[in-house]
């Protein structure tokens, strides 16, 4: 349960504070949930990756369905090479994911700081 | 031990951010850029977007509609005169943000502030033009008129309205890839926009390459090479025109013939030279040529292909005035288009307004230089060139009576071996406040009107073609031109005096024009605008193939209709084949081709002479012309010293056409004497190596136009374009050049017009309207452009409504 609450609220976190700040309070989006909502340290990297994978995965390809692909294919060209959009959309979660997952195990080591 | 892994996953994350926000490590800002709240993401525009919007801005006067239509051309109606101007300003931002900027900082020598070392010498060149100093004189002039100070100040306050709405997630997407940010918008970048202009239209010379050429051949070789009138000419003003007897007479210094015209060589090559095929053509007809019995006017610019385009289709209308047509994003009013009642179109007049004279400085601090018999002070200016990413580079520009001494010791223009000053003078540099021109012509009705607002046109010259619905039809050669004495110019000029400098102007009342000219049109191509008998000398450069054709076809058509005319301006008809392969030919030994060389001669034998799409034949010719060419003349200029000019492109033909004898058939590197026979067999060969090399024959496939973004991003870019044309030809499509706008204007009482150009409305890579209308221009179609009228608001054409008001 707490993993699943702790996906949930570090996507809506993420998302919220991504409107007025700088993309990288994903992280901070991370720390501070799995700061919030103890597990093992394994879990809250997933827990964070997971969050952040599906928010941008699944924005970027909801904004590029919209879009009719058209840019994803000019700019998975230009970034990797390769005519394929889908790619692009794994590659932008997998960013999201492990800046934020990076940011959960942060959190989560920090709490152990605090409370040992 | 439990501070250990917090403070490695604490580094971890930092540095990972660090890396993808940053281009410390990476080539890119991954990051950023892929955030899909603030990234590349938010330019992937939905593709059924809504562009409506209802928006308020304190700096309108009134109220404004945009109703943009199904291509996402907009409509822009305005209660106030200079509320157009803004809105306007706002849609070429909103629409065009980034290629304004980049284009601004081109002309201002500020590229390698945005892309960094690679655009340093750019710059450098730019600044010693003197590029800004030419603005800064043209905003003088345009800020001291009040009809264009009033219309650019609404235009820049509708650009920084839009500029002032960007956000980190709403920038253009090259913005967020080069990691800039937009700079306020001011009337002085539009004065740099009209002189990046004049660069691109008046700015070719030949005076380098033609100073050596000149010292290299023998006099008479050298008239055989660059002729000064091509037997073919068919000049815009045509042949047997009387001209006034001018009112001045420029006359060359007595020294001439050992101080110019016998001087060294010289060794400056010019970082980039303006495209010489810079061309364009224009045309109109009156209604005893048209089925409708109104007269019909033509306009296709060629201009560099780039995405996105360098035109922005529009409508403006106000009370006072309703124009429809082509607009450079960075610039106010419709620059080619048709009013309510009348029609114009421009070619580039292509005359040399740039010349250089050698200037003798006192010592190295330059502050002196001799003129007249005395050292004279130079003046400064210090330009600071910045670079993206590295320190700023410092250049000091000396400025003298002639103008900026571009080329110096701090500036050596790639020279290898001496070291002299040239100074340019620039028609450029002068006052002038060409915007009128387009801002009055925007409001004509008639042949008054035109002449009217035409005469404000001084750089870059522009030869003017005019049709109105009272059935006239009009050409002038426009500009404010030098008049020179034959040969002034042509090379390098001493600068110890003034009795090299330009003496005056062409008196605009002595400007060759054509007006309602019996043979029922009037055209252009960028050939000689007259015949020998004009008083002023024009220089030898022009290019004559286009404005040959194109009079010839005019003369046979009858009853024309706006549809012939959109044949005739994608026509791919090559002249210059017409011409030159029977003679090829028919001196080609045959004797001295094996199988494989046959085929390929059967191919061309069997050529219409067109270079479409699918042609092989014309791919034929074309390799065998490069082959003949170099064949002819490598070897006499295999010696030359760089730069030089080679011979203008009809020369060859025309000396083959005339003189099977040429003496330069004859390859002086053997003892025999090679004749045309030898060189057409020779070249012929060494094209069939080239063209086996070839799986596809096809002529779109192997001149391959393609349509590049400005930054060269070929993901953003088309390429491998599948269509016909060419240089010389009416269609002039070559690579990366090409017709940039072509439009077709029947001035029937409801005006029928057709347009389109190699782009689209929106500059976003990431919309469905980057290159919407690249297809269509490819294929040689056209759209309806519509004017439309207030009560056509309902109409079903319309998709999207912007409202602004104060």
């Amino acid at each position: 349960m707490k993993f699943f609450v702790s996906i949930l609220l570090t996507a809506l976190l993420s998302f919220a504070l991504c409107l007025f700040l700088p993309w990288w309070v994903i992280a901070i989006s991370g720390f501070a949930v799995a700061f919030a909502i103890p597990q093992k340290a394994g879990l809250s990297f997933i827990t964070g990756f997971l969050a952040l994978f599906f928010l941008w995965a699944g924005l970027s390809f909801w904004i590029s369905a919209a879009n009719e692909h058209l840019l994803a294919h000019k700019i998975s060209m230009l970034f990797i090479n390769v005519d394929n959009p889908i790619l692009l959309i794994v590659v932008t979660g997998l960013i999201g994911g492990l800046v934020a997952g990076l940011g959960s195990l942060t959190g989560r080591l920090s709490r152990k700081l605090f409370t040992a | 031990m439990r501070i250990l892994p917090l403070l490695l996953s604490a580094a971890a994350t930092v540095a990972l951010i660090i890396i993808l926000n940053t281009k410390l490590v990476a080539p890119a800002p991954l990051g950023a850029l892929l955030s899909p709240q603030h990234g590349l993401w938010q330019n992937a525009e939905p593709a059924n977007k809504d562009f409506s919007a209802d928006i308020k801005f304190s700096e309108l006067k009134g109220k404004a509609s945009v109703y943009f239509d199904e291509k996402l051309v907009p409509h822009v109606f305005a209660e106030q005169e200079n509320d157009v101007y803004f809105v306007q300003g706002y849609l070429h931002a909103k629409f065009r943000l980034f290629q304004m900027e980049l284009q601004t900082n081109v002309a201002a020598g500020r590229a390698a502030e945005m892309v960094g070392e690679v655009a340093l010498k750019h710059d450098q060149e730019f600044r010693r033009l003197g590029m800004v100093y030419a603005a800064e004189i043209a905003l003088k002039e345009m800020e001291e008129n009040e009809t264009t100070k009033t219309s650019c100040d609404a235009y820049t306050a509708g650009v920084n309205a839009y500029i002032n709405t960007l956000t980190e997630s709403t920038l253009p997407i090259e913005y967020k890839l080069l990691g800039i940010q937009p700079e306020k918008w001011s009337n002085l970048k539009i004065a740099l926009f009209l002189k990046l202009m004049s660069n691109d239209l008046a700015a070719h010379d030949i005076d380098f390459e033609m100073t050596n050429a000149k010292q290299f051949f023998t006099k008479a070789d050298f008239d055989l090479l660059y002729p000064s009138v091509q037997d073919s000419l068919d000049p815009i003003i045509p042949k047997g025109t009387i001209y006034n007897i001018p009112a001045m007479k420029p006359l060359p210094p007595p020294n001439v013939d050992s101080l110019y015209l016998n001087k060294g060589f010289v060794s400056v090559e010019e970082f980039e030279k303006p495209n010489p095929a810079n061309g364009s053509n224009n045309w109109a007809v009156n209604g005893t040529k048209t089925k409708s019995g109104a007269p019909i006017l033509c306009s296709d610019p060629h201009l560099g292909l780039n995405l996105p385009s360098i035109w922005y289709e529009m409508q403006l209308s106000t009370p006072s005035f309703n124009a429809y047509g082509a607009t450079f994003p960075g610039s106010p009013s419709v620059i080619i288009g048709f009013t309510d009642s009348c029609a114009w179109g421009v070619t580039n007049g292509g005359r040399d307004v740039r010349d250089y004279y050698e200037i003798k400085f006192k010592d190295d601090s330059r502050k002196e230089y001799w003129f007249n018999n005395e050292w004279k002070q130079t003046t400064f200016r210090i330009e600071e060139i910045k670079v993206a990413g590295k320190p700023s580079m410092l250049d000091t520009v000396a400025y003298t009576v002639f103008g900026p001494v571009m080329y110096d010791k701090n500036f050596n223009g790639g020279r290898q071996t001496n070291d002299k000053n040239y100074a340019v003078r620039w028609k450029a540099h002068d006052k002038s406040n060409d915007l009128l021109m387009f801002n009055l012509m925007d409001h004509a009705k008639n042949y008054d009107d035109y002449m009217a607002a035409v005469v404000h046109l001084k750089v870059p010259g522009q030869n003017v073609a005019f049709a109105s619905k009272g059935g006239d039809i009009a050409m002038r050669t426009q500009g404010e031109w030098p008049a020179k004495w034959k040969g002034q110019g042509d090379y390098i000029m001493p600068g110890e005096d003034s009795s090299y400098m330009w003496q005056g102007m062409i008196p605009q009342n002595e400007i060759p024009f054509q007006f309602n000219p019996e043979r029922g049109f009037v055209s252009s191509a960028n050939q000689k605008p007259t015949d020998s008998t004009y008083a002023y000398y024009l220089g030898r450069e022009y290019p004559v193939a286009r404005g040959l054709i194109i009079n010839k076809r005019l003369t046979g058509m009858q009853q024309i209709t706006p549809q012939d005319m959109m044949a005739l301006q994608t026509d791919n008809y090559n002249i210059y084949a017409e011409q030159i392969v029977p003679v090829l030919l028919k001196n080609v030994n045959v004797q001295m081709l094996n199988a494989d060389d046959t085929k390929y001669l059967s191919i061309l034998k069997s050529w219409n002479f067109r270079n479409d799409a699918n042609s092989t034949g014309a791919t034929v010719y074309n390799e065998w012309y490069k082959k003949f060419k170099s064949a002819v003349y490598d070897d006499e200029f295999a010696k030359a010293p760089k730069p030089i000019q080679l011979p203008f492109e009809s020369t060859l033909i025309e000396a083959t056409l005339r003189d099977s004898a040429y003496k330069f058939f004859d390859d002086i590197t053997t003892t025999k004497i090679e004749t045309l026979a030898d060189e057409a067999t020779k070249s012929f060969k060494e094209a069939v190596v080239v063209l086996k090399e070839q799986s596809n024959l096809e002529w779109w496939k192997s001149k391959d136009t393609r349509i590049n973004h400005l930054l060269k991003q070929e993901a953003f870019s088309r390429i491998h374009l599948n269509m016909g044309g060419g240089r010389n030809m009416i269609n002039a499509t070559t690579e990366t050049h090409g017709p940039s706008w072509r439009m077709v204007v029947s001035l029937t009482d409801k005006t029928e017009a057709y347009g389109v150009y190699p782009g689209g409305q929106n500059g976003n890579p990431g919309s469905k309207f980057y290159d919407s209308f690249v297809d269509k221009w490819a294929a040689g179609q056209y759209y309806p452009l519509w004017m439309m009228t207030k009560d056509e608001v309902k109409d079903e054409r319309i998709k999207w409504v912007m409202n602004f008001s104060n």
